[in-house]
């Protein structure tokens, strides 16, 4: 390709601008630690005060990188699921994992209240909402899985995953409607997303999974960009549709899974970033927008959390409405500039 | 070249097969233009998806080239027929280079870079079906005869002996409709492809094809135009009451 080179000098721009992001992500908080010493803490490891120290190696810096790997992930699953359902609105919810997290994690929050003190126990633990949300993503993943193995029509599964989505969603309103205020409400605050509160160990098991799934994405690449003439085309260049298929799902299953059982259920990054970026970078090479949505997923999360810590004062927002109050404006407008929308 | 022996295609299901047609047996030679004609629903496309591989047939013997096509790996048959569809989901913002290297995927590294013989293949596709000028465009700026020539570039860049068009004349009009068909036939004797195409066209395919797959509800007839004819072969794939096959303008005609 001769613009090639057009699009390497624009992917550099994009890192820059993921390194500026966290940096910029790393020197707000509550409390003030200046730029100077940040670098000294984080590459010479000179001390200049313990306490800083603490907050940037054991919060702030967990932190951006649950913001990398969640914005780049969940960005990821949503090109994924775009170009195999050759479907402009689909994303990583269109297999219903989210739901299918949320109808785990409402289980446990909510259940107990519904079905009796048993399961009380156990409940509330971070783990336990861990858990509960990757079992719920997992059960619906294999479910969708089934159906596609038995499907020849791509079409039938995004369907099938949007009843899921809204089976799960119709059991965890039930739940809502029976549980006590208290429950109810740490359900809200669960479902809000945060990016916090990870320890080194949680966010090298989402690391673990961020790159399993990127690393099969690399694999699709090729395929994904033959699916870009439809299945019968690329059946035609050799592709094996199913196979394909399957290693797709699973790569986006993942990304999405595991993002959402640590983050909660992030919405609005997966849909969007692909299509800023396809604005951005005029191609449909997959080549060439899977780093590019990889970074442009990554500035979204932490432009999106820097916004939710507002800075100056000493409210946080939830990130799950920032990500939608800055993102969808900007698609919004995006798309009224170039008044054609072609997919 | 490719040949079909007694071959019954149509659809498996649980509950038995569902054949669409039988004992068809046909033989397209090297650098052959080959018309399939017949009514709407007929099974043109299903034939044409049985004998690209697509679609398993029900009996009988493919085979291309001396093999049997459903010996064939599915790289391989990449390599063996390429194929034009209709009405496919293709996205419109792929530019038109773009979207004929993808013809070369069956040849390029796991990631898809292309070699330099490959560029060398899609830029002779290109000087073949003479669109250098819509090179850097999108497949939204294209109109539907400029996209049915870039499809059919894209196929010519798969480098295959055989390729299957199914109906690319549709939605063009009469002159574009002479021209891919002319394109075709330049295809065939330049490059010494056999090509295989269904239309509705049949007083053009009558024109430029070197033979024509007659397809009816109970036969299917192959030969040249002129042996078909002769046979008065044409005077029964419509219903008789509005139209006819007039021998002597070699043309279907109104009934007046």
């Amino acid at each position: 390709m001769p613009y090639s080179a057009k699009y390497k000098g624009l992917l550099l721009l994009l890192f820059i601008l993921v390194c500026l992001t966290a940096l910029i992500n790393l020197s707000l908080g509550s409390v003030d630690i200046p730029l100077k010493d940040i670098f000294n803490i984080l590459f010479t490891k000179g001390v200049t005060q313990e306490s800083w120290q603490y907050i940037i190696l054991e919060y702030r810096l967990p932190k951006v990188f649950t913001a990398i790997f969640t914005g780049s992930g969940l960005a990821v699953s949503g090109l994924l699921m775009q170009t195999l359902f050759r479907n402009p609105l689909a994303g990583p919810y269109v297999l219903g994992l989210s739901s299918g997290a949320s109808l785990g994690v409402a289980i446990v929050i909510m259940g107990a209240s519904v079905f009796g003190a048993g399961t009380a126990a156990l409940l509330l633990s971070k783990w336990s909402l861990v858990i509960a949300s990757s079992l719920g993503s997992l059960l619906v993943l294999l479910a969708v899985l089934l159906a596609s193995a038995k499907l020849r029509d791509t079409m039938a599964i995004l369907i099938i995953g949007l009843m899921f989505a809204s089976l799960t969603a119709a059991v965890v309103s039930v739940l809502a409607y029976f549980s006590p205020a208290a429950q109810l409400q740490q359900y809200i605050f669960w479902s809000f997303g945060s990016l916090g509160n990870l320890s080194w160990q949680e966010v090298s098991i989402l690391a673990i999974f961020w790159f399993l799934g990127t690393i099969l994405a690399i694999f699709c690449i090729k395929n994904l960009n033959t699916l870009l003439l439809g299945e019968n085309y690329a059946r035609s260049l050799g592709v094996k549709i199913s196979t394909n298929r399957f290693i797709i799902i699973i790569a986006t299953s993942l990304l999405a899974g595991s993002i959402t059982a640590f983050a909660g259920p992030i919405a609005f990054v997966g849909l969007a970033v692909p299509h800023l970026i396809r604005q951005v970078i005029p191609t449909n090479d997959h080549k060439i927008l899977l780093p590019a949505v990889i970074f442009g997923g990554a500035i979204l999360m932490l432009a999106c959390d820097i916004a939710a810590q507002m800075p100056g004062t000493e409210y946080t927002l939830p990130i799950n409405a920032i990500t939608s109050l800055i993102g969808a404006p900007v698609v919004i407008w995006l798309l009224i500039r170039k008044r054609k929308f072609i997919f | 070249m490719i040949s079909a022996r007694d071959l019954s295609i149509g659809y498996r299901n649980k509950s038995g097969d569902t054949c669409i047609a039988s004992t068809i047996n046909l033989e397209i030679e090297e650098g052959e233009l080959v018309g399939l004609i017949g009514v709407n629903g007929v099974g043109k496309s299903t034939l044409l998806r049985s004998l690209s591989g697509v679609q398993p047939y029900l009996k009988g013997e493919v085979s291309i080239l001396n093999k049997n096509l459903h010996k064939l790996s599915s790289e391989e048959l990449a390599k063996t027929i390429s194929v034009v569809l209709t009405e496919q989901p293709i996205s419109k913002n792929l530019s038109v280079s773009e979207l004929i290297a993808l013809g070369r995927q069956p040849y390029t590294n796991w990631i898809g870079s292309l070699s330099k013989d490959d560029r060398n293949k899609i830029q002779n596709a290109i000087e073949l079906v003479n669109i250098e000028d819509l090179k850097d465009k999108k497949c939204f700026e294209l109109s539907d005869g400029q996209l049915q020539k870039v499809l059919i570039a894209r196929a010519l860049a798969q480098d295959t002996p055989f390729i299957i068009l199914d109906e690319p004349t549709t939605h063009l009009d009469m002159y574009h409709q002479a021209y891919v068909l002319k394109l075709l036939k330049k295809l065939t004797t330049e490059t010494n492809k056999s090509i295989l195409f269904a239309t509705h066209e049949i007083n053009l395919a009558l024109q430029l094809c070197d033979k024509i797959i007659i397809m009816e509800k109970d036969k299917v007839t192959a030969g040249s135009p002129h042996e078909l004819i002769e046979k008065n072969a044409f005077s029964n794939i419509f219903p008789s009451d509005l139209i006819y096959f007039d021998n002597e303008s070699v043309s279907f005609k109104i009934r007046t």
